[in-house]
């Protein structure tokens, strides 16, 4: 009977820790498959130059926009994202702070805006995009991400937040401060990292998102110079360029992969970093 | 006057934190708004029965069946259920059950990198190796379709992008099992398995249906990596091995010719409706059960 329980036991525990290998498996599979066939393909000549004429056939010419796109991009969706979501985040821990049930009511809206699928905020901003009367534009772009973006930043801010005790807001509004002051002075400070890495989550996000902007970018070989101009990114540059019939440019479908997947990589490695850095000062 | 100025900026403070609240909140109500506004002509009741089980998609004609789409869209979904369900479920398992301290923080940092990993590369690494996979499969059973582009990869791969997330609620929720119960069902002669079998996932069975429900409803969703690999025919995939078409598929595969075509953009977002609303709909009940758990723990 003992031998049997044991039995039982080692080979469940065996099972389960080779779906759990399975796990890294695959996350060592999808970088080993970008690198492979990503990095032979991946030259100084790709990441500093701007497509050239005859580039779609295969010619001279690098993603330089779309790497730049990308950047204009996420800086200003984040930054619109931190606008929208800061006061939000703090709203509920301060002016909330004595409706716990409002708080839930809007955690729970939040989390079902956080699962509405990219492709639908995509559809979402074209219309408003033909609504404004914008063209298909780097400001469409930004505005459709930061939609997309701002769920998670918020959650993510939230959660940090409800690790402060609420002793300090109790303690500050004996003290007489007015709550948004309690929220931006005292809060916000404390929960730094958390806002930090809620930042850089939503950043990742809004890097790597194809689907939202599928509509509203309107992908360019040229580098944006004002909101108006459409813009390219580094996940829509992979996507259109693999269907390429043409080889080379196929190859460069792979080094855009290998640029998105290295960005994405440091972006991570760099939330965690800061989260363990930052975290040692703090009022507990 | 100093105490005026202050209040001043309180109040501006207040304002523009209560806009941003009310932009967030009411951004799901905008977007179903303007996709309503949008599918309109379409949403009779006498057309929409034709629309939402009809076959045929010949947008020239004006003939748009979803149907086809729609299957393609919970098979893909369901089949990526199946793989996802055992993966998780025994991964979540070990990582807080048995693995020991240092593996189950370098199993958090994998999870978070693979969570952070864009659709379009998960997309890619099917193509580079989920499809060539299950085209050797698909002729070993003589199926009809070999290249590989089918409903059975795209079922793959949106299990594995949508693991991280699912696998973080996991662990959240076992994590949240009190270390009292399982000790004094170890303390009566349980073994660590029957443990787990018969106290921790009993007690918490609500909360993983919740979970999974959210990660059907995730995959429901994914675009990019579904559309990489799912073979793009308008069809109602007769096995695992034929290519389909998905609901997301469909939007961002025709966006450009959206605007020529009579009717056509109406029937894109009524799609992109259908999406909001099935995955808001299954997101709330499956928040609203996890929340009503965690509340009672």
């Amino acid at each position: 009977m003992r031998n049997k329980k044991n039995i039982e036991e080692s080979i469940a525990k065996i099972v389960m820790g080779s779906f759990t290998m399975l796990i890294v498996i695959v996350l060592f599979s999808i970088l080993a498959g970008i690198f492979v066939k990503g990095l032979p393909a991946l030259n100084w000549a790709i990441v500093s130059q701007v497509p050239k004429g005859g580039y779609y056939f295969g010619k001279e010419g690098g993603i330089l926009n779309a790497i730049l796109g990308t950047a204009y991009l996420a800086a200003g969706a984040s930054l619109l994202a931190v606008i929208i979501s800061v006061p939000t985040a703090l709203y509920i821990h301060t002016y909330l702070f004595s409706h716990p049930r409002w708080q839930k009511r809007v955690r729970l809206w939040l989390d079902v805006l956080w699962g509405v699928p990219p492709i639908v905020y995509g559809a979402f901003g074209f219309n408003l995009m033909l609504f404004m009367g914008w063209p298909t534009s780097l400001l469409a772009a930004i505005v459709t991400v930061s939609f997309l973006i701002s769920p998670v930043m918020i959650r993510a801010m939230d959660e940090s937040l409800q690790q402060v005790s609420p002793g300090l807001f109790e303690s500050a509004i004996s003290l007489g401060f007015y709550k948004g002051e309690i929220g931006y002075r005292f809060l916000l400070k404390q929960t730094l990292p958390g806002v930090a890495t809620a930042f850089l989550l939503a950043l990742g996000k809004g890097i790597g998102d194809t689907a939202s902007v599928l509509f509203t970018a309107g992908y360019t070989d040229y580098i944006p110079e004002s909101l108006k101009e459409p813009v390219a990114t580094l996940p829509l540059a992979v996507f259109f360029q693999l269907s390429s019939p043409i080889p080379e440019v196929k190859a460069r479908a792979y080094a855009a992969a290998v640029v998105l997947t290295i960005i994405i990589l440091v972006i991570s490695i760099l939330s965690r970093l800061i989260s363990k850095k930052l975290s040692k000062n703090k009022v507990e | 006057m100093k105490i005026s100025k202050q209040q001043l900026y309180e109040t501006l403070r207040r304002s523009w934190m209560q806009v941003t609240l009310g932009v967030i909140l009411l951004l799901p109500l905008a977007i179903g708004l303007s996709l309503v506004y949008k599918a309109w002509p379409l949403l009779k009741p006498s057309m929409l029965q034709g629309i939402l089980f009809g076959t045929e998609w010949v947008p020239l004609q004006g003939k748009f069946g979803l149907w086809p789409f729609i299957w393609s869209s919970l098979l893909v979904s369901v089949m990526g259920l199946v793989f996802m369900i055992p993966v998780c479920l025994c991964s979540a398992i070990y990582i807080t059950q048995y693995a020991p301290r240092w593996i189950f923080w370098s199993l958090r940092s994998v999870i978070d990198i693979l969570a952070g990993i864009p659709s379009v590369i998960f997309g890619l690494w099917g193509m580079i190796t989920v499809v060539p996979l299950v085209a050797e499969l698909a002729k070993t059973f003589d199926a009809e379709n070999i290249t590989g582009y089918s409903v059975l990869a795209a079922a793959v791969v949106v299990s594995f992008s949508v693991l991280p997330f699912i696998l973080n609620m996991l662990i959240e929720l076992f994590s949240s099992v009190s270390s009292e119960l399982k000790e004094s069902a170890l303390s009566l002669g349980a073994s660590y398995l029957q443990v787990i079998k018969d106290v921790i996932v009993r007690k918490l069975r609500p909360g993983i249906i919740a979970t999974f429900t959210l990660g059907v409803s995730k995959a429901f969703g994914e675009t990019i990596a579904v559309l990489m690999v799912v073979g793009n025919v308008v069809q109602i995939p007769s096995s695992l091995f034929s290519p389909g078409y998905p609901l997301p598929a469909l939007l961002a595969n025709n966006y450009g010719e959206m605007m020529t075509i009579p009717m056509y953009d109406a029937a894109l977002m009524l799609s992109a409706l259908l999406l909001l609303i099935i995955v808001v709909l299954f997101n709330y009940l499956a928040h609203s059960v996890i929340r009503y758990y965690f509340s009672k723990l």
